[in-house]
């Protein structure tokens, strides 16, 4: 009975975990390259969520579609906003882009109360598989779906990065901006496509969360936005691998605190964040290899 | 081949570039000297179009290419190898290799490159999945400049490629340079080694703050005394 529960546990933070991972990955990736948080990011997620609800509520589409127009559209809203609020700044001091980047966040909070007001929405999944069923694990098909989702992104993104010629490209603008121009990089793309990728995968959580909680709301970017964060620089910000490991790590330790401290739930993330800027600043996976000069 | 028009460039509001003119023709090796900050690297950066130009205009192969954006220029044909090397730490050798082709879409024109650039440089060979930032510092400079090369540049501009290196190493380094011409690439070459430099170069300039203050032959400069006091230390 208690392995039967612990299972239940472990399942349902590895679901929420993947979710932070995916949330994670667009933070780390976009900090990679520009050393930039970009804290509009829990927004793009909530914009994904929503256009994923309206793509099942309003236009009837099948889950599938409203995930990748969820996705598209947070694609395009996060292309959008370095090229109006982050790229003009490219060449100011650090702390503009991070005040524009807040500034964008509220702007796109508000929006959303505007046009959808402040009551959460019902998100219905409007999906039907089977779950798993393996004795004393139990998944179920919704949690079953997420995961299957956030690990296919995952090893998609693995793949884009690291076997192909774009992905080549956006690791030699994250360490060298100049020498990566050299190289007839065109850097002002390579930042746009990480955008559009790290956006994408924000928009994937919002909708898979929003699924999973049947739920969407103006500000409901703000937890996972934070725990994403959290979960980014709980496995070295900047690091891809550490993103989807921090994101795993959190959602366990969250849900498996919880049994025994309910209330405190959203407070483990922030306890995590504490502890690993005290004890290991550059988080679980960080830099390993000296950059000799 | 190229040509600088009186180049100027800022930071801010310092002048780095007071008036940059000089020519490099088909087949030379033209070097540049001069002191720290004299704004050697400022130069090459300007001709890249990693620094924008306040005035003056940069010609090569008869077009004009100030202002353009950097991946045009090296697209037609100039690459830079700079300073302090600036190999991608954490990628492999192979892996900075094809950066360095990045624009040559051919696979097996990238494969060809590779050869040449092992026959210039086997230890990069036996290298390939070595992370470049673990490699030594002369190692890390035979990798930029192969780098370099796998763009098949018509122009190749050096930044310094005897900083911090071994006299052994340097003069190893140099050879490969010679060698480099001598199959038809065109060099610029940027170096506080004066002595090196001049003893592989066609002709050279020497630059002081922002200024190109004497311009000869090679040899000639380095038989000029003001050239020995102040750069070969005679
Ligand atoms: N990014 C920068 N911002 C402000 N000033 C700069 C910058 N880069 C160079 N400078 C200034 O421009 C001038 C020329 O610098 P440059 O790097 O071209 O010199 P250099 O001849 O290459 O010197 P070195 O031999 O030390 O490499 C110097 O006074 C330098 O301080
Ligand atoms: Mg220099």
């Amino acid at each position: 009975m208690f392995f039967s529960q612990f299972f239940a546990q472990v399942v349902n933070g590895l679901t929420l975990g993947s979710t932070y991972a995916l949330i994670a990955l667009g933070y780390t990736m976009v900090y990679g390259i520009l050393e930039l948080i970009n804290f509009a990011h829990s927004e793009i997620y909530m914009t994904g969520a929503f256009i994923g609800l309206m793509a099942v509520t309003v236009y009837k589409l099948p889950f599938a579609a409203a995930l990748l127009a969820g996705m598209a559209g947070a694609c395009m809203l996060g292309v959008i906003i370095e090229k109006v609020a982050y790229r003009p700044l490219r060449k100011a001091n650090r702390i503009a882009p991070l005040i524009s980047a807040i500034g964008v966040s509220i702007f796109l909070q508000n929006a959303a109360l505007l046009a959808m007001g402040p009551q959460a929405r019902a998100f219905p999944a409007n999906f039907s598989a089977p779950g798993l069923n393996l004795g004393i694990i139990q998944i179920s098909p919704l949690q079953l779906l997420i995961l299957i989702i956030s690990i296919f992104l995952m090893v998609g993104l693995h793949f884009l990065i690291q076997k192909t010629k774009i992905g080549q490209a956006m690791r030699a603008t994250a360490q060298d901006k100049e020498t990566a121009q050299l190289m007839g990089i065109k850097i002002d793309r390579v930042i746009s496509f990480t955008f559009a990728i790290g956006s994408a995968l924000g928009g994937a959580a919002g909708v898979l969360v929003g699924v999973y909680f049947n739920s969407a709301d103006p500000m409901m970017g703000f937890f996972p936005g934070l725990k994403g964060f959290v979960a980014a620089v709980l496995g070295g910000i900047g690091n891809i691998p550490g993103a989807m490991v921090g994101g795993l790590i959190l959602g366990l330790a969250e849900v498996l605190g919880a049994v025994y401290m309910s209330q405190y739930k959203d407070a483990i993330a922030f306890a995590v964040l504490i502890l690993i800027l005290l004890f290991k600043p550059t988080g679980l996976m960080g830099r390993r290899v000296q950059e000799k000069v | 081949m190229l040509r600088l028009d009186n180049v100027v460039t800022h930071y801010g509001n310092i002048q780095a570039l007071k008036g940059i003119s000089l020519e490099i023709n088909q087949g030379e090796i033209v070097t540049v000297i001069g002191a720290n900050g004299a704004g050697k690297t400022t130069t090459l950066k300007a001709i890249c179009g990693l620094v924008s130009i306040s005035s003056g205009k940069i010609f090569f192969r008869g077009k004009d290419i100030t202002g353009k954006p950097t991946s045009d220029i090296v697209g037609s044909g100039i690459a830079m190898v700079p300073e302090g090397r600036r190999v991608f730490p954490r990628m492999t050798v192979l892996e900075n290799l094809q950066l360095g082709g990045y624009l040559n879409g051919d696979k097996n024109l990238i494969r060809k490159d590779l050869e040449r650039v092992f026959e210039l440089f086997p230890i990069l060979k036996q290298r390939l999945k070595q992370i470049a930032g673990t490699l030594s510092g002369g190692e890390q400079q035979m990798l930029a400049i192969g780098r370099a090369l796998m763009a098949r540049p018509k122009l190749l501009l050096l930044d310094e490629p005897s900083m911090g290196l071994a006299p052994m190493i340097v003069s190893n380094i140099f050879d490969i340079i010679q060698e480099i011409n001598q199959s038809g690439t065109t060099i610029l070459l940027v170096e506080q080694n004066a002595h090196m430099a001049l003893s592989i170069a066609h002709k050279g300039y020497v630059i002081e703050t922002g200024r190109i203050v004497l311009e000869d032959t090679a040899k000639n400069l380095l038989n000029n005394e003001q050239v020995k006091k102040a750069y070969l230390g005679e």
